[in-house]
């Protein structure tokens, strides 16, 4: 089994490179072939590690170190493999998600010159998003985090003559380096406290730093466990863009779409929820973490959605859904229900990579167009869109019996039975939150299919539903958008699936008291209907269609009434105001301040030009002392003598 | 106030009124002739302090051969004094400053913190019959030879320095070279030349001209007598003998 | 009655004197040499006053070899001082900058 785990990673690994560095001699059919052919691999592999996972008592599978790469200082830096049943399940989502992407990609890119690139690209970030999941360590961990953050920079960037997308892709690295730099920090104190990068030996050290206090602030000690905590969550937060480093996600919009799907809404941003997920052992031992943890995730999930209902480009839609979603994520993980958490991470990845490759399918239908108010009625031209497009829509809002409906109804009854500070303003949020949620995506549904064409004739009469490559990832993500929920929330959720991988506090496991009341998959639909989360989903849906297709009057007379709040929700808050007055305004400052001060005048002015200077004023002083001249030399004589015979006098 | 103090404030004042105008006074003739008289007080000083010996050489070797040698190099050289002035007044501002404050601190130093006139009392004056230069012969000559030697030696070097710096030798002039003169011998300088008698009488009539040239001759010598040492119309005559 | 104080004074004032006197006729050459034949003369004035109140023929033989290295001094000096006339035609002190750095 040794084997299946090294080559997984790296068969698409092998793809990018030949994609990359030979695309040109390859040409576009090889190149495509060969890292679809790595990824398809890799998604075999997967399924043979989830078959053999599922065969055995969900403990540990394997865990080694496969190569040393260096030992210093008593810190042993390895690259090894965990696997367990929580990295097998990402192991399969990460690589049916990518390998869909790579399909559709065949279409979506078709004409882009920079189809080896994208190739080589998409396929290098599934070999580092599976070594950040397959890690053993916290050093390769960060290589993996680091090295997906470094293939979204560049596919964000990827049409990098676009000046928006060289923005976008700068801000996203950006905000990542502050969530990698608290991230950075916590492995920093995860190795200053129990003297290991290794996952087993760390978490085995955890529960010893119960008690341990660190004094950030003099005089104020914190618990060593909730600063290591919250710093790791802060670098989940850059990465899985919760509130207020979310600021890149919807930015990150100006990359292709395959890669909005594949990155920025299916794997990369979970995997700060993974990530949390996998630290569970440090994270059940810091109520303030899992506090602060909720806290941020609900207000993400809420506030979040709110925005997305102001929106108009489509991608932007899908994209503050996704944000909304990572907070129910986020919020499932601060309820200790990290079962929940992964469940939904799973569902989510199937459905949002649907909608964003449905919505990719519209954009090529409507020629790069993605303003969803130039839109509409578009359900006749496109009808496997469409379908599969209700199929997401659906599971996003969490419609009794799709993937989406189990996950969310379980964070929202985890959350309801947490007991932790914060759970009741969570529960509220997450209520709201589905309310929410429906509304933004019907609307964004009507808007998109149903309704007048409110596009020009020339768009018209090439409108057609995109080609197979295009659909056939569609309908094979749609299957599992429907069943993936009902097939596993049983085994997933309350079956103890993740074994030892994920450690809950026997006092917290809100998943074991729902568990408790699970009878099977009809019984907990049925009991979907008995509490509000469904009754909010299709309030909003309701609304979605009165409003935006029944009485669209009522949307601007809404707009116009209460500007103020159309005002901030447009503004987002004021978060990229904020972030672009206070932090790139502040530092432009000071950089400037640094150049015209620090550099110009300090550097090059005093230290540099100015010893030269000094050195050139002392020299043309110094030169006039040695000036040949017979008098001068007797002045200096004479003076010298004045001095020397003040000083005897005065001394003695 | 005693004679001696008289003296003593006599001759200060006018060694420093003669050192005065040695740095002020324009002409550097003027200059010397004013370190002259200020050699000359101090002798008087130095005499007041029974070193006549000293007193005596200051005047006789200073005055009589070193500021000679003054007067005679600024009289040889013609220089335009007027560049040589420049900036006098400009310096005398921060000069005579920087001065002034050297001796203030120096007088301040002898007269306000020193208090060693009572250290030294007045000496007692020497007998008549003292002699200050055998004195000073007697520790010249035991105690301090060598250095006596020395000082010798450098006197030596200077002069040897001093006509070796000044002595050039011009191309246009004409000298005499005394070791050739003494080493030239008389075969570098006489030719006996035989002359045969019989052949004067076979030539009677060109003897008789010779003659009558001979005596053309002596009248010719007799009338430039001044340059008597010409010998050419002599040499002429033999010349005119020999065939 | 004559103290030492006095004699010490004379030289002093000759001092610090030929000083200006070569501050003041920084230019001349001819000038500078007679400061400094003035400034031997107030040091053999202290030397002699010295010599006359410890009772040490010592201060006088100094004087001696004094007044010998300054005669050869005055000699050699005025020999370069023709030289340069010579070579340069002038005396000025403005002119002899060869040195100059």
């Amino acid at each position: 089994m040794k084997l299946v785990y090294i080559l997984t990673p790296l068969a698409p690994l092998f793809g990018a490179i030949a994609a990359g560095f030979f695309g040109k001699k390859l040409g576009r059919v090889n190149s495509h072939r060969v890292t679809i052919a790595g990824v398809a691999i890799a998604f075999l592999l997967s399924l043979v590690a989830l078959s053999k996972s599922l065969s055995g008592d969900g403990s540990v599978m394997f865990n080694e170190t496969i190569y040393t790469w260096m030992v210093s200082g008593g810190i042993k830096f390895e690259v090894g493999f965990l696997i367990d049943r929580l990295t097998v399940v990402m192991m399969t989502v990460v690589t049916s998600v990518s390998l869909m992407v790579h399909i559709y990609t065949i279409g979506y890119m078709h004409d882009d010159p920079g189809y080896q690139r994208f190739f080589s690209y998409i396929s290098l970030f599934t070999f580092a998003m599976l070594m950040l999941v397959m890690a053993n360590n916290f050093m390769q961990l960060f290589f993996g985090w680091e090295a997906v953050g470094l293939v979204s920079y560049l596919l964000i960037g990827f049409w990098y003559k676009k000046p928006t997308a060289i923005f976008a892709n700068l801000k996203a690295f950006l905000v990542n380096r502050v969530g990698d730099f608290g991230f950075l920090l916590g492995i920093a104190a995860v190795l200053m406290y129990t003297g290991t990068l290794n996952y087993s030996e760390a978490f085995a050290a955890a529960p010893s730093m119960v008690g341990t206090t660190i004094e950030l602030i003099p005089g104020v000690a914190w618990s060593a466990l909730t600063v290591t905590c919250i710093c790791l969550f802060i670098g989940a937060m850059g990465k899985s863009a919760q509130i207020p480093l979310h600021v890149w996600l919807p930015d990150s919009m100006e990359g292709p779409t395959p890669i909005s799907a594949l990155i920025h809404a299916a794997t990369m941003v979970t995997a700060g929820i993974f990530m949390v997920a996998r630290m569970s052992p440090f994270f059940e031992l810091s109520t303030t973490a899992l506090t602060f943890v909720i806290v941020i995730g609900s207000l993400t999930a809420l506030l979040m959605g709110l925005v997305g209902i102001v929106q108009n480009d489509i991608k932007r839609v899908v994209a503050y859904s996704t944000l909304s979603q990572l907070g129910y994520m986020t919020v499932a993980l601060g309820a200790s229900a990290y079962g929940a958490a992964i469940f939904h991470l799973m569902t989510h990845a199937f459905f949002k990579a649907l909608l964003f490759l449905a919505a990719g399918s519209v954009i090529i239908g409507m020629h790069h167009e993605q303003d969803i108010r130039k839109m509409g009625g578009l359900k006749k031209y496109m009808p496997i869109t469409y379908w599969t497009s209700l199929i997401g829509t659906l599971a996003l809002i969490g419609f009794p019996g799709f993937s989406g409906f189990f996950s969310k109804d379980a964070i929202i009854e985890a959350v309801h039975y947490s007991e932790i500070p914060g759970a009741g303003f969570a529960y509220i949020c997450v209520l709201l939150g589905v309310f929410i949620t429906s509304f933004y995506s019907f609307r964004m549904f009507f808007l998109v299919f149903h309704g007048k064409e409110r596009f020009d004739d020339h768009t018209r009469e090439h409108l057609h539903e995109s080609p197979k490559v295009v659909t056939w990832p569609l309908i094979l993500l749609a299957i599992p958008s429907v069943i993936l929920g009902a097939l596993t929330i049983g085994g997933m959720l309350f079956g103890g699936f993740f074994g030892d991988a994920i450690q809950v506090d026997p006092a917290r496991d809100v998943l074991a008291k729902i568990g408790k009341d699970y009878h099977g998959v009809v019984a907990f639909v049925l009991h979907g209907f008995k509490v509000p989360a469904v009754y909010l989903a299709l309030a909003g849906a309701v609304s979605a269609w009165f409003i935006y297709l029944h009485k669209p009057s009522i949307a601007d007379w809404f707009a116009d009434k209460f500007s103020f709040v159309h005002r901030i929700l447009d503004n987002k808050y004021g978060f990229d105001d904020f972030n672009q007055k206070v932090f790139a305004g502040g530092s432009l400052l000071l950089a400037n301040k640094l150049w015209t001060v620090g550099d110009v005048k300090l550097i090059d002015g005093i230290m540099v030009n100015g010893t030269a200077n000094k050195v050139g004023l002392l020299s043309t002083v110094v030169r006039k002392l040695g000036s040949g001249y017979l008098y001068n030399y007797a002045f200096a004589m004479i003076v010298g003598l004045l001095a020397m015979l003040s000083i005897f006098i005065f001394t003695t | 106030m005693d004679f001696k103090l008289l003296v003593f404030w006599v001759f200060s004042l006018v060694l420093v009124g003669a050192a005065v105008g040695v740095i002020t006074t324009r002409n550097p003739v003027q200059a010397a002739l004013f370190l002259v008289l200020a050699f000359v007080n101090s002798a008087v000083i130095w005499m007041l302090m029974e070193a006549e010996f000293l007193a005596i050489t200051l005047v006789l070797v200073y005055v009589g051969a070193v500021m000679v040698l003054f007067l005679f190099v600024v009289m040889m050289l013609d220089i335009n004094l007027a560049p040589l002035r420049e900036g006098f007044h400009k310096y005398l501002v921060v000069g005579g400053g920087i001065v002034a404050a050297i001796v203030f601190q120096m007088i301040f130093l002898i007269r306000v913190k020193w208090t060693g006139d009572d250290k030294f009392p007045q000496p007692v004056p020497k007998p008549a019959e003292y002699s200050n230069t055998e004195e000073l012969g007697m520790a010249m000559y035991t105690d301090y030879l060598f250095q006596f030697e020395v000082a010798a030696v450098i006197l030596l070097v200077a002069i040897v320095a001093a006509i070796a710096l000044t002595m050039r030798r011009r191309p246009l002039t004409k000298y005499q070279r005394p070791a050739e003169q003494v080493l030239v011998q008389k075969e570098d300088r006489l030719r006996v030349v035989e002359v045969n008698s019989q052949d004067n009488q076979d030539i009677g009539s060109i003897s008789n001209a010779a003659t009558k040239a001979s005596a053309a001759a002596k009248a010719n010598a007799a009338n430039h007598s001044d340059n008597g040492d010409n010998n050419p119309p002599i040499d002429g005559a033999t010349e005119g003998v020999k065939p | 009655m004559i103290p030492l104080s006095h004699f010490l004074t004379l030289g002093a004032i000759l001092f610090t004197l030929s000083i200006a006197g070569i501050f003041l006729n920084r230019k001349n050459v001819i000038i500078i040499l007679m400061c400094i034949e003035l400034m031997l003369l107030a040091v053999n004035t202290n030397f002699i006053a010295f010599s006359y109140f410890l009772g040490d023929t010592a201060g006088q033989v100094f004087v001696f070899f004094i007044l010998t290295v300054a005669a050869a001094e005055a000699a050699i000096g005025l020999a370069i001082l023709v030289v340069l006339f010579r070579t340069r035609g002038t005396i000025n002190v403005s002119d002899l900058d060869q040195l100059q750095g």
